[in-house]
């Protein structure tokens, strides 16, 4: 089948898209989040020192003094592995730590509020927080701001561990969502799948309507093809009628010309005249027969939809057929021997015997005057029952045994010989919708056809 | 006794300034201690400055040198404080091992080494690195040492609490025999002081009956225990424990005793820096991953400096090394380190 790509597959790429999205999305959400929480940390931990340090300033004698408190920098090294750079400075004048440090500007000069910035210092970026504190000092409020730098090469090593680790489970993530979409895709187009199989299953005559369990989507779907069905089997149905109907039309015409020419024949003298008729009587004949099949095809059609389940005895309906084409036989001097013993099977006595009776009128059809053809009833195993019709004729010729069954179709030996190719068509159509099967061979001495009606007993 | 530049001055500025000064005034030439110089067979010189004695560096030189005999090598020996001017002032060398890792991890922070990876950095504990900047390669204890001699009939201090009762109830067996860092000298020292000062309050005690002995102040644990082996010192306190233990395998005698304190003590981390104007920087390189690799060791002690796992993985007193870090910048401050040694003056120079 061509046509555009298929649904389950633009389904999987489309939600495959989604998850890479929603991947790449939350990665990076995730390495946002980790770098903001991460300088927090670092931020936090630095007003921690730079207060820690503001709160050792003092005044002694007038002059001001402080005590660089070992947690301050402790605390520091405990985030990360980052240098740290220091300065404590009243206005210009430095009270110790690194005098070329750069320190935020702090405006409005606010007692005890931290002020971070980042700048650059020493070839490395730099985290800055400075806290201011007034002292007094010599009886005048000094004010001396108190700044602590730390590099933030360790706090990035961490955020891109965190970053590092986010992609890892974006990328689970996104395997995940793939295949999931995958098997998402696969099970919602499952009821569309089940639908065409139960379709692509049926039988070439089955046309009944769809009943089935589908998803609201499809119902449109179901509704339009089983209308389309609706209307294939009426069309079917109408065309069968059509046919019964010529065929009833031709057939009793057909008798009346019958009748009068065998009426002709009989008060006819003249010998050439005799066999005009009689050639013209053999046309009707066959004319007559072949208008029959196609009754009896159109009969199975009708008859197999609905089928009935009779005890049927396979002897007695041998029985029955033989007696009815024992004239046609005797026309030919074709003798029929009957070889049954009993068995019992369910079925349509008029198919089989329509059946039947196609098969022995083939092997008649086709054999040559004054000789046998067999009609034998079997039960090889316990499940099987046969009826096998052998003649003595030219056989089934050499082409190809199952198109011997296809509507219309004649074997490739029968020229000169009028037939339809219905017979056979008709016996397994019967045969089938009785659950068995047709078998066509050779007869049991290489010579002449057998063919078997095989029936599966329950 | 060699007294620094610390003039304790009127303003901290000033302070501040000087303490800059004192790093900054380049003091022309470098007192140096020690030097060899190891001839290699090329061109390349690979100059070491270090504070470890040759009597006890010289079997790793030698192992390096065998293993890169190409290679030249120069060893000066310089105190802690001279190898921390050295480097900032930018004199030419390759790799810095020095016993002040205060010191030394002042000069990382502030940007004077280099970084250096390999396999055998990457080997290292947390602990034992700071960055890409520092790798410590031993782990030494401070010790105490006393002389057998002049400590017959005393009971043995186990603690500082014993050996504060052991000085005060023998004044006179200790009068001008007790030894101890001068700390305004010796980088060493103050790190040792101050990383006492800061975990066990004992120490101002024991600084305080320690000045009431006449103690000898020290710029070297070599010297001090010298003085102790020769009975010129009963105790000597605070002492690498590395030199100790050499001067007792070496040469005893029954003289001299090693004591640990088992109240806390004080495990100093030997570090190794390439400083950022090197020049043979793959050689230091290749002299780090030596060093490690004997830090690392596994094998019974064929060097005399003690591995980096023996104290690390804790004994008896359980403490870990001290911890590299910005906190060890704390008493490098030239206010806290002004105030340090005001309190230490006075705790020890009370006559």
């Amino acid at each position: 089948m061509t046509g555009s790509a298929s649904i389950e597959r633009r389904l999987t790429v489309l939600l495959a898209g989604v998850a890479a999205l929603l991947s790449i999305l939350s990665w990076g959400m995730v390495t946002g989040l980790a770098r903001q929480a991460a300088e927090r940390t670092q931020d936090n931990v630095l007003a921690a020192s730079a207060t820690a340090i503001a709160e050792t300033l003092r005044s002694e004698q007038g002059e001001v003094r402080l005590e660089l408190p070992y947690s301050a920098f402790s605390m520091l090294g405990a985030i990360s592995e980052d240098r740290v750079f220091y300065r404590v400075a009243t206005g210009e004048a430095l009270l110790t730590g690194y005098a070329d440090l750069p320190v935020p500007a702090i405006s409005p000069p606010a007692q005890g509020r931290v002020v971070f910035d980042t700048g650059d210092y020493r070839g490395a970026q730099v985290r800055m927080a400075s806290v201011m504190r007034q002292v007094l000092a010599g009886g005048a409020p000094v004010s001396v701001t108190v700044t602590v730098a730390q590099t933030r090469n360790g706090i990035r090593a961490i955020a891109g561990e965190l970053s590092q680790l986010a992609a890892m489970l974006s990328v689970a993530f996104f395997v995940v969502a793939v295949t999931l979409s995958a098997v998402a895709a696969r099970t919602s187009l499952r009821p569309l799948n089940e639908i065409a199989q139960a379709v692509s299953r049926r039988g070439p005559n089955d046309l009944r309507p769809l009943r089935r369990a589908a998803p609201a989507e499809l119902a449109p779907l179901m509704t339009a093809l089983n209308r389309l069905m609706e209307r294939l089997g009426q069309s079917l149905r109408r065309s069968e009628d059509f046919i019964v109907e010529a065929a009833h039309r031709v057939r009793t015409p057909l008798a009346t010309v019958r009748a009068q020419a065998e009426i002709a024949l009989r008060s006819v003298e003249d010998e050439t005249e005799k066999q005009r008729l009689r050639r013209m009587i053999r046309a009707v004949d066959e004319s007559s027969r072949s208008a029959g099949q196609l009754l009896d095809h159109a009969t199975v059609a009708y008859r197999a939809e609905d089928l009935a389940r009779d005890l049927i005895d396979l002897a007695d309906l041998a029985a029955q057929t033989a007696d009815a084409l024992a004239p046609t036989a005797a026309m030919k001097d074709i003798e029929i021997r009957l070889e049954t013993v009993p068995a019992t099977v369910r079925g349509d006595a008029v198919l089989l015997e329509n059946a039947l009776r196609n098969v022995l009128d083939n092997a008649i059809k086709y054999s040559a005057e004054d000789t046998t053809v067999t009609l034998r009833v079997r039960r090889p195993t316990d499940t099987e029952a046969r009826i096998e019709v052998i003649d003595q004729g030219p056989g089934l010729g050499t082409g190809p045994v199952e198109q011997l069954t296809e509507r219309f179709r004649r074997g490739q030996n029968t020229q000169g010989i009028v037939g339809s190719g219905l017979g056979l068509t008709i016996a397994e159509d019967v045969i089938r919708a009785h659950g068995g099967r047709l078998e066509l061979g050779q007869g049991p001495d290489g010579r002449g056809a057998c063919v078997t009606l095989v029936f599966l007993l329950a | 006794m060699r007294h620094t530049g610390f003039s304790f001055g009127l303003n901290a500025v000033v302070i501040w300034l000087c303490g800059l000064c004192l790093w900054a005034t380049a003091a022309v030439a470098l007192e140096i201690e020690d030097h060899r110089h190891y001839p290699g067979t090329g061109d390349r010189v690979l100059r070491i400055v270090s504070t470890a004695d040759l009597e006890v560096f010289e079997p790793y030189l030698l192992y390096f040198h065998a293993a890169h005999p190409a290679l030249s090598i120069d060893y000066t020996v310089v105190s802690s404080a001279e190898l921390h001017r050295a480097i900032r002032d930018g004199r030419a060398f390759d790799l810095a091992l020095s016993s002040a890792m205060d010191l030394q991890f002042q000069l990382a922070n502030d940007g004077f080494a280099q970084s250096y990876r390999s396999s055998a950095t990457e080997a290292l504990p947390d602990w034992a690195r700071w960055r890409d900047l520092i790798f410590a390669f031993t782990t030494e204890p401070a010790v105490v040492v006393i002389s057998t001699e002049r400590f017959e009939g005393l009971p043995l201090p186990a603690t500082r609490q014993e050996l504060i009762t052991v000085l005060r109830d023998n004044p006179d067996w200790f009068q001008g025999a007790v030894g101890t860092y001068d700390v305004r000298n010796s980088g060493l020292g103050y790190l040792f002081a101050t990383q006492e000062a800061r975990s066990t309050d004992a120490y101002w005690r024991l600084s305080e009956v320690m000045g009431r002995l006449d103690p000898q102040l020290y710029c070297c644990s070599r010297q001090m225990i010298d003085d102790v082996a020769e009975g010129r010192l009963a105790l000597a306190y605070n002492v690498l424990g590395s030199y100790a233990a050499e001067r007792l395998a070496q040469d005893s005698g029954g003289r001299m005793r090693i004591l640990r304190m088992q109240d806390f003590t004080n495990v100093m981390l030997r570090t190794a820096i390439i400083p950022a104007g090197a020049v043979e920087v793959e050689a230091a390189g290749q002299m780090i991953d030596a060093l490690l690799l004997v830090g690392l060791r596994q094998e019974p002690d064929i060097w005399p400096l003690p591995p980096l796992r023996a104290t690390a993985e804790g004994e008896s007193a359980g403490f870990g090394p001290i911890r590299m870090g910005p906190a060890l910048m704390v008493y490098l401050d030239p206010l806290n380190r002004r105030a340090f040694l005001e309190e230490w003056e006075n705790a020890l120079e009370q006559r």
